[in-house]
């Protein structure tokens, strides 16, 4: 029998979910490249169908590439488990879709990813869920927005792109006292460097796209749950009465601490099935192998640059939560000592023009629409990601026209540092 | 109330020693399908373990035989898990203690540290607020299938 020690973090980035393959030998995570699975015999397969037992069915639902990865990313934020999903928007969509009905409410940072804020307008509209948008930095104001049909508090751990930090504890405490849970994106900060589930948040989800991947090859989505969540509170009866998708059966009593997990696997996942492929579920867990080391790196880059661009009397306001002039400092000494992540923002004084310029003489950061690559990026987020957003609704998530976002990669800060200054040269 | 320390009855050795005894007398085995004891129940026969219901309001469970209390049982018992509200475990412990049973397996959210109190008095491992079927899987089967923290790291074959 193995042991019981309670293993670090960097031990488990590259052992959790992956025990060697019983039938091989194989060491390296194997990828099951199946839809389906061959029962062992009838009852069995009844067994599975009903979720009387652990077993494969159909790789939409299920699959053993997909459930190591899942393990292993919710083995490191803490929690009972988790579901992933084709990419990052689809995982928050279920997350959200599991535990929401028409006529509920939700309540949003303002300071979200762009493609985030539009699913939450656009998509629960849709479905006919309230919503409403906070300032991510007023504890009131988040208290203040909650009514009898509230049934989620949703935030990023780092605003994409204002560098916004959630005090995590405080909106936690506030959901809770109200019977909601706390619904965290934690794509900026990866479960290395924040673990929300340890502050009291109840569901993580992240875009394992950018940094828990961290090559840019693979999408993918990944919803975490603590297990701790009271789901029976009087306020889910869509997750704690019987459900009409799945013969009777009532998630939150049969399977308790995983009951939202099965629901959003067996249900959500099943119906809606935005499944993960498996290839892309083992590049994914490959890149977590190496997330200490690059997020360290990753994170002194970002320290260095945002210093150098600070001091530079060319460039307006940078975003980094790790400056010292931050409003944000107390924030991320509590919740991000190892650093405040890669991707914030500085504004460029000209405006649009001179951002369109400054971008086009890099030659080291690629210009595209993704972050948390080990390759530096840069973007300007009111003509790409964020183009679909109102001006106040651009001005809510801290971008103006002249913002150039940066994800800053692993690559050598004083190559990056020259780059960037190239670019500003150019400027007249 | 005050809070128990769940530590003390969810300690790794005692579960897994607890897994390795095969006779299980489920107090509150519910014949209805849908609930949580009978997907526990019918998880263990499957998998290797002989199953005695104990509930005086059926005869027959998962097609075993269902005893009104575990003192009519015939025969020992290794593991009395228990699927009943935690005011009703203290009875349920003296039980099992008087039959000889080897543990006192108390399911999610049967909290009773008195029970525990009598079992331990009792020489009985005592296991509180964890499910038979879960720490099974995270052990011996198949929970990693579904993407569950198992909290198992182990990087040897037969691990």
């Amino acid at each position: 029998m193995s042991n019981d020690r309670e293993f670090g973090f960097s031990t488990r980035t590259v052992h959790a979910g992956c025990r060697p393959d019983p039938t091989t030998g194989a060491r390296a995570l194997p990828i099951f490249q199946t839809t389906s699975y061959v029962f062992e015999d009838c009852e069995a397969a009844a067994a599975y169908f009903n979720l009387q037992e652990y077993g494969n069915t159909y790789s939409r639902i299920m699959n053993p590439t997909v459930a190591a990865f899942e393990e292993r990313i919710s083995n490191l934020d803490g929690g009972a488990g988790a579901v992933s999903f084709a990419s990052g928007l689809a995982a928050q969509s279920a997350a959200l879709f599991t535990m929401l009905r028409p006529g509920d409410h939700v309540i949003a940072s303002r300071a979200l990813y762009g493609g985030t804020v539009t699913q939450l307008k656009h998509v629960l509209g849709k479905l006919n869920v309230g919503l409403d948008f906070v300032d991510v930095d007023d504890i009131d104001a988040w208290r203040n927005a909650i009514n009898e049909n509230t049934k989620v508090l949703f935030a990023e751990t780092i605003g994409n792109p204002g560098g916004n930090i959630l005090d995590i504890e405080a909106v936690a405490e506030i959901a809770h006292a109200h019977g909601c849970p706390l619904m965290i994106d934690n794509t900026f900060a990866t479960p290395y460097l924040c673990r929300p589930l340890e502050w009291g948040a109840d569901i993580v989800v992240y875009s394992a796209t950018k940094f828990l991947g961290g090559h840019g090859t693979s999408l993918g989505g990944v919803v975490v749950d603590s297990g701790e969540f009271d789901w029976s509170n009087g306020r889910f009866p869509v997750i704690a009465d019987p459900s009409p998708a799945y013969h009777g059966l009532a998630f939150h009593e049969t399977f308790g601490v995983y009951g939202y997990l099965m629901k959003l696997r067996a249900e959500t996942l099943r119906d809606l099935g935005a499944a993960i492929s498996p290839f892309n579920a083992f590049l994914l867990a490959q890149g977590i192998e190496t997330l200490p080391l690059r997020m360290t790196q990753h994170v002194a880059n970002a320290q260095s640059i945002a210093e150098f661009l600070e001091a530079d009397d060319r460039v307006g306001a940078v975003s980094y939560p790790g400056l010292a002039s931050s409003k944000y400092q107390d924030l991320a000494e509590k919740y991000l000592p190892g650093g405040c992540g890669a991707v914030f923002c500085f504004e460029l004084p000209g405006g649009r023009e001179d951002g369109m310029k400054f971008i086009e003489t890099l030659s080291l950061f690629s210009h595209l629409a993704n972050v948390g690559d080990a390759k530096s990026l840069v973007i300007h987020p009111a003509s790409t990601t964020h183009r679909q957003l109102s001006d106040d609704e651009l001005a809510g998530a801290g971008i103006s026209a002249g913002t150039i976002r940066l994800s800053i990669g692993i690559e050598d800060a004083d190559d990056l540092i020259w780059d960037l200054g190239e670019g500003l040269g150019a400027l007249q | 109330m005050t809070a128990v320390d769940m530590a003390k009855y969810q300690d790794p050795e005692v579960i897994r020693r607890t897994l390795a005894m095969k006779r299980v007398a489920i107090v509150g085995l519910s014949d209805n399908e849908l609930r949580a004891s009978n997907f526990v129940g019918r998880y263990l026969l499957r998998n290797g373990y002989e199953v005695i219901p104990v509930n005086p309001m059926a005869e027959m469970i998962l097609g075993q035989t269902s005893y009104a209390s575990l003192r009519d049982i015939p025969g020992p018992v290794d593991t009395v898990d228990v699927f009943r509200k935690p005011d009703a475990v203290p009875d349920i412990a003296r039980d099992a203690v008087a039959i000889g049973a080897k543990c006192l397996w108390l399911q999610y959210n049967v909290i009773s540290e008195e029970g525990a109190e009598i079992a331990s008095a009792g020489g009985l491992d005592v296991v509180m607020d964890r499910c038979m079927k879960v720490e099974h899987a995270r052990y011996l089967g198949r929970m990693h299938w579904l993407g569950f923290n198992t909290g198992r790291v182990m990087a040897t074959r037969d691990g």
